[in-house]
């Protein structure tokens, strides 16, 4: 069942459960938190509308620079911004920001100590027709790696607007990972978040033979799964990695201790995401079989969100395979 | 300001005194940058010890005018400013690049957080010093008092980064913003124009919409009235065109790319120091 603590959607698991993209989470949650830190500024490359960053710009069109196409000088522009006590949200396509302007963010961002929060809007395979390259399935592992670097993938619409809200009371250098599409509404406003604790979103009863872990967009993925097994005879657990990094080490360790399997849920590719960072940890603290859920080593193309979704070996099925996999790894 | 020297003579010393110190620190450091920071000598001497509002005695101060460095590893010649202007004691300009040293091999302000930006990599300066430059006019409503200047070198206009920012600059109208570049015509792998020609770099940002001037980089006198008309400027950014003999003040080295990225070997730094000191002898004297 899901976890009461957590006060989330009941709907969640039916048809006409509400959905929103992620990214307006993003831009409503930017609007207000303009207007409670006045250091907060916003710059986007030519893509204010789609990045939803427009909200804030209508508020406050002072603190808001238009950068045209030119992502590697947003970053660098807006670590200036920082070193003059401004608060820089910046965004684009992921693909773009933090893919093209990787080395600016590394050096006149992280390396320099300039807290800014990257926006990377369009991440993973759902961004669908648009095709391959605009598909960010690299940018969890490009900025993971980054010393001082906090990354952050919420699961819907108003954990973003959560996440947008706390990164801004923080001032810290952080990327935050967004999705284009709607997405079912997991979450409440009543839910609780705090950055860099992981939430077990789903229990079953007694004793759980699996954990999915999962993030972003595919959360919903996993608790979908999670109920379809249940009736199966599998009892899985699920927990919600809003915040990749730093990752919730001590919540990671108790559910594989629990569970003593464990299947990654992610819209990116299996190298470097979110499975490798649990599989970092794991394999340190609590070796564990692990099945890993994403994108295998392969490039995006263009077709409907689902069909992505399916092709690429995210969707029910896989789920389902993995689990197998993993419970006969375990035993 | 205890620092400020108006007189050209003296100017020229200290600026002698920088190169001394570069060859110095290069050659007990063993690696390093030669040609770029000797021909920068006199650019840093008339901003650090007339043209900028900065104070040795008390480096954050808010209100001072900021200097960012884009082409990061002519680092020796910013150091031993710093140092001679009072910054640090000049004595630690002979751990330049050993470790724990706060003179990393590139500036890294995790290390000397007197500085603006850590920098090395090559043309990100500008668009840091728009950020600034921007970041001050929404605080104030205006251009302000601050100057934000950015130092670059010619080779560094490979980098399409560069370019960006300089629409970005027009586009902003940043009246408060004076970009320097080291036009001395060479890179690592050789001559700019032969590696990569950048041709007629003012007519280049004249036609961005940039004020331009164009200067002998090696003549104090020049640099300062140069940085004064740019100052006189309010709606557009300006750069100013500083054509330097990269390795001035050694004729064993000026003009020669070969010095762009190595230290001078114990006798090649003899050779250096003794004609510095002949030059520095002869500004002195022709000063009494």
């Amino acid at each position: 069942m899901l976890n009461p603590n957590l006060k989330l959607n009941t709907k969640i698991f039916a048809d006409d459960c509400e959905q929103l993209p992620i990214r307006t989470g993003f831009g409503e949650g930017l609007a207000i938190a303009g207007e409670q830190y006045k250091h907060i500024v916003a710059l986007c490359a030519d893509l204010t509308e789609s990045t939803q960053m427009h909200l804030f710009k209508q508020k406050f069109p002072e603190r808001f620079i238009e950068m045209g196409i030119a992502e590697q000088n947003m970053a660098s522009v807006a670590s200036g911004m920082a070193a003059m006590g401004k608060y820089p949200f910046f965004s684009s396509y992921a693909m773009f920001s933090p893919g093209r302007n990787w080395e600016q963010i590394r050096t006149t961002i992280a390396y320099n100590n300039r807290p800014c929060v990257i926006v990377g809007s369009h991440a993973g395979v759902s961004v669908g027709p648009d095709g391959g390259t605009h598909q960010a399935i690299e940018d969890i592992a490009i900025t993971r790696v980054i010393p001082r670097m906090t990354v952050i993938s919420p699961c819907d619409a108003i954990q973003a607007k959560k996440a947008t809200l706390a990164l801004a009371a923080d001032n810290k250098i952080a990327y935050l990972r967004l999705a284009r599409e709607k997405t079912p509404i997991i979450t409440t406003d009543e839910t609780p978040f705090e950055l860099g604790k992981g939430q077990i979103m789903y229990r079953p009863d007694g004793l759980a033979h699996v954990a999915f872990v999962a993030t972003g967009a595919l959360v919903v993925q996993a608790l979908r799964a999670a109920k379809f097994l249940e009736k199966k005879g599998i009892k899985v657990l699920v927990v919600n990695i809003h915040t990749i990094k730093p990752i919730d080490a001590e919540l990671l360790v108790q559910v594989a201790r629990e569970t003593k399997a464990i299947v990654t849920i992610e819209e990116h590719q299996v190298i470097g995401g979110l499975g490798g960072a649990v599989a970092e940890v794991l394999a340190q603290k609590c070796p564990t079989p692990i099945e890993f859920i994403g994108v295998q080593d392969l490039f995006g193309q263009s077709g409907t969100p689902n069909e992505l979704i399916e092709h690429y070996g995210m969707g029910l099925d896989a789920i389902m395979t993995a689990t197998h996999k993993v419970l006969e790894r375990k035993n | 300001m205890q620092h400020k020297i108006d007189n050209i003579r003296e100017l020229q010393i200290q600026a002698n005194d920088i190169r001394e110190n570069i060859i110095s620190m290069l050659l007990t450091a063993g690696s390093g940058h030669t040609a770029g920071p000797l021909g920068m000598a006199d650019v840093f001497t008339a901003l650090y010890f007339n043209l900028l509002r900065h104070d040795p005695a008390n480096p954050y101060w808010e209100d001072r005018d900021r200097v960012v460095l884009s082409n990061g590893h002519i680092c020796p010649v910013l150091y031993a400013t710093l140092a001679q202007v009072g910054y640090f004691p000049v004595a630690e300009l002979q751990t330049l690049r050993t470790f724990g040293s706060r003179l990393q091999g590139h500036p890294h302000r995790e290390f000397l957080d007197i500085v603006e930006n850590s920098s090395g990599p090559l043309g990100s300066g500008l668009s840091q010093a728009i950020g600034m430059a921007i970041a001050s006019r929404i605080d104030t409503g205006k251009s302000g008092s601050r100057f934000f200047y950015c130092l670059l070198g010619d080779g560094e206009l490979d980098e399409g980064q560069n370019w960006e920012a300089v629409l970005l600059a027009n586009k902003e109208r940043l009246g408060n913003l004076i970009a320097i570049v080291d036009r001395n015509n060479i890179q690592i792998d050789g001559y700019t124009e032969d590696v990569m020609p950048m041709l007629d770099v003012a007519k280049k940002f004249e036609s961005f919409g940039w004020h331009t001037q164009e200067i002998d980089g090696n003549n104090i006198s020049e640099i300062i009235d140069a940085v004064h008309r740019a100052q006189g400027v309010f709606s557009q950014p300006s750069v100013i065109i500083a054509r330097t003999i990269p390795g001035k003040g050694v004729r064993e080295f000026e003009r020669k790319f070969e010095w762009h990225g190595k230290a001078p070997n114990p006798t090649e730094a003899k050779i250096a120091l003794d004609e510095l000191r002949t030059l520095g002898g002869k500004i002195k004297s022709e000063h009494k």
